[in-house]
């Protein structure tokens, strides 16, 4: 099969759905003649025309707000927020606005509405440009969140989010832009809530999403040199979360270490090792290990933001603990 | 639109006084000390070299993340804070080298944040969009577009209520003016008539979106008559129009009147960060900016009224260059921080 970069698989993925509906447009900040501050939409502008690629001053209140009055009279808008860290001066319109909108009308209105951002670590960009916040629209009824690790799983995911008829936070990862990874020629959808097995495995199941999926499979090859067998679990869409699957790998290999590049308080990672104790604690032949980003802003030093993550060498050692 | 430079009114009125888009300005600048007008003009060249030697390091990939340049726009940051006391506070941006150095920040130390180094401004936790120094009044560069506007505010909030006499510069790009926040901040420093000068640096784009799409009003100054305050257009290249305006408004913001919305004219020559294809715009467009350059302008400007010799413009230029050749040394000999302390300064 062919192989692409994440962010051509997030343009190809655009296109089909631009060119299927013409109720999708895009609109944000440097989208333009710029392409996206990653590129993912290079070459958008002049296929579509200023009308649908809609270059954006830079408020992200609106870019986000216009998006939901255009979902509501019927559009299917994809607003794009250049960092997440710049979604905090969007949270009235996404949280308050988007996420409740169809429940507070009685399902009046419906807000079919993408939010497309990334966010993450290890570009030296320091701590407003680097967070993790997926777990403020985690907790929040109302919002899906989709964070897709490899070409394949962006371009379908995005697809569906473009369908689906209510809004989509979709958080993508700064590092993970250039990956190359296969993705079929022909049409395809991934729905929501249906996780990936990345790497089987029998001895303990690994749950990460996102970049730490990459830094997962790197420890699970290293561990199956001592004959160690890691089964990386990636949820792939994080609200609808499959968590049958989760309990079913669970109970399979009793054993569960959960990574994020989040810090810990308040995460996602201590809400799935809840769900699973309250859910699963009979399959467990070892308590829940957490690898988690440490809990400080990130800093700009490389040496001092690389502390801050998770990497390869944390997940074989909580691997290993776990395995004691 | 952008108003272009010419249209904007400027001319020599009586003696002593300047016409500046509609503002009669006292010449100020004329009456400086000789020293204080040399200075400024090192202070631009203090500006323009250290953005020289950070787009080096850059290429050379000693920069770990990214970097905006203030090369085009030194008569602005420079004109700006000449004109204010040392005591005042200002805040600064993304974009922000330029500020720093004019308020009078140690290039060593900064040069050593850029590096990521323990001997910098930020112990090395901050880089080039988050340094601050203090001890010159700078309350920070701000990686948040339009992040300081609020915070500025608040400072002169203190300045009003507290440390009477004092006021606050706010440095934003016309990017940043159109952010929801810049209205709630205006408006709340017009209604207590707080002394903070508000220096919207109209760089005609904000990263590859130029003003005349992202505004419907040709001078970002007139959303003045939204606050009921005092505001203007002015060359930003032109360093002695800069300083006489922030001077003259500087007086009017420590006599109570409240804050003021200056505009300044002027360009980003380099791209807007570490990576910029600038498809954006024209090469020819970049040229004729670059002529426009204000640092020959003001050296011309002190050779033609005395003050400086050619000999000596140029003898300024070769200290600052070497100045800078040991800010370089001591950046790259600092040490870089102890991968310990990554939690330190965590509070909470
Ligand atoms: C709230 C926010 N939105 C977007 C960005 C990304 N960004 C960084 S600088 C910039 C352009 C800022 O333009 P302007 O305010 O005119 O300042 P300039 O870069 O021209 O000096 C953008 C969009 C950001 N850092 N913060
Ligand atoms: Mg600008």
């Amino acid at each position: 099969m062919r192989e692409i970069e994440y962010r051509e698989a997030i343009r190809e993925a655009v296109i089909e759905e631009m060119d299927r509906d013409p109720k999708v447009f895009l609109i944000g900040e440097d989208i333009g003649k710029y392409g996206g501050a990653f590129r993912a939409y290079k070459g958008l502008l002049e296929k579509y025309g200023p009308e649908r690629v809609i270059n954006t001053p830079i408020s992200e209140a609106a870019i986000v707000g216009a998006g939901i009055g255009a979902a509501v009279t019927g559009y299917r808008p994809i607003s794009e927020l250049m960092f997440i860290d710049f979604t905090t001066l969007a949270m009235d319109q996404i949280v308050n606005q988007a996420a409740k909108i169809r429940y507070m009308t009685g399902d009046n209105l419906n807000v079919p509405l993408v939010i497309r951002t990334q966010g993450g670590a290890g570009r030296g960009v320091a701590a407003q440009h680097s967070q993790s916040l997926e777990a403020w629209f985690y907790h929040v009824p109302g919002l899906k969140v989709v964070m897709p690790a490899t070409s394949y799983d962006v371009k379908g995911l995005l697809k569906t989010a473009v369908r689906d008829n209510n809004p989509v936070i979709f958080i993508e990862h700064k590092m993970i832009y250039l990956n190359k990874g296969p993705v079929p020629e022909e049409e395809y959808l991934i729905p929501f809530g249906v996780a990936d097995i990345k790497r089987e495995g029998s001895d303990v199941t690994i749950f990460a999403y996102s970049n730490m999926v990459f830094k997962s499979l790197e420890a699970a090859a290293e561990l199956e040199k001592e004959g160690i067998g890691c089964e990386i679990f990636d949820p792939r869409t994080l609200v609808p979360l499959d968590e049958e699957a989760l309990i079913k790998s669970v109970k399979k290999t009793g054993r569960l270490v959960i990574v994020s590049e989040a810090c810990q308080r308040g995460s996602i990672a201590s809400d799935i090792c809840a769900k699973i104790n309250q859910k699963a604690f009979d399959y467990l032949d070892a308590p829940v290990k957490i690898v988690a980003g440490l809990n400080t802003p990130i800093p700009y030093n490389s040496t001092l933001e690389q502390a801050c993550i998770p990497h390869k060498e944390n997940i074989i050692g909580a691997v290993k603990e776990i395995l004691l | 639109m952008v108003k272009k430079l010419e249209n904007i009114e400027k001319r020599e009125q009586e003696t002593g006084y300047m016409i500046i888009d509609g503002h009669k300005i006292r010449n100020y600048f004329k009456e400086l000390d000789p020293e204080i007008k040399i200075e400024m003009l090192k202070k631009m060249y203090e500006i323009r070299h250290f953005e020289d030697q950070t787009e080096q390091f850059i290429i050379r990939g000693q920069i770990h993340g990214t970097c905006h340049l203030y090369v085009g726009e030194e008569a602005t940051a420079v004109g700006a804070i000449y004109a204010v006391e040392k005591k005042d506070y200002i805040t600064s941006t993304h974009r922000g080298h330029g500020h720093c150095i004019a308020k009078g920040a140690n290039i060593d130390i900064m040069m050593a944040e850029l590096l990521g180094k323990k001997t910098g401004y930020c112990k090395g936790k901050g880089g080039s969009m988050h340094i601050a120094d203090v001890t010159s009044g700078n309350l920070g560069a701000n990686g948040i577009v339009g992040g300081s506007i609020d915070i500025a505010t608040g400072a002169g909030l203190t300045c009003k209520i507290k440390e009477k006499g004092k006021i606050v510069v706010c440095f934003f790009g016309d990017g940043a003016a159109n952010r929801g926040n810049f209205h709630g901040a205006l408006n709340m420093a017009s209604i207590w008539d707080l002394p903070v000068i508000y220096i919207c640096e109209n760089n005609i784009y904000g990263m590859s979106m130029p003003v005349k799409e992202a505004f419907n009003i040709s001078k970002i100054s007139d959303r003045k008559f939204s606050y009921g305050i005092e505001g203007l257009t002015i060359d930003g290249n032109n360093l002695v129009e800069v300083y006489n305006t922030a001077r003259h408004f500087a007086d009017y913001c420590r006599a109570g009147k409240g804050p003021v919305l200056i505009e300044c004219l002027t360009y980003r020559w380099k791209g807007h960060s570490k990576s910029d294809a600038q498809v954006y715009r024209s090469r020819k467009e970049v040229k004729s900016w670059m002529e426009k350059d204000p640092i020959p302008g003001y050296r011309k400007f002190l050779i033609d009224d005395g003050v400086l010799t050619e000999a000596e413009g140029k003898k300024l230029e070769v200290e600052v260059v070497e100045e800078l050749d040991q800010a370089v040394k001591f950046a790259e000999e600092s040490p870089f921080p102890d991968p310990g302390t990554v939690e330190e300064d965590v509070y909470a």
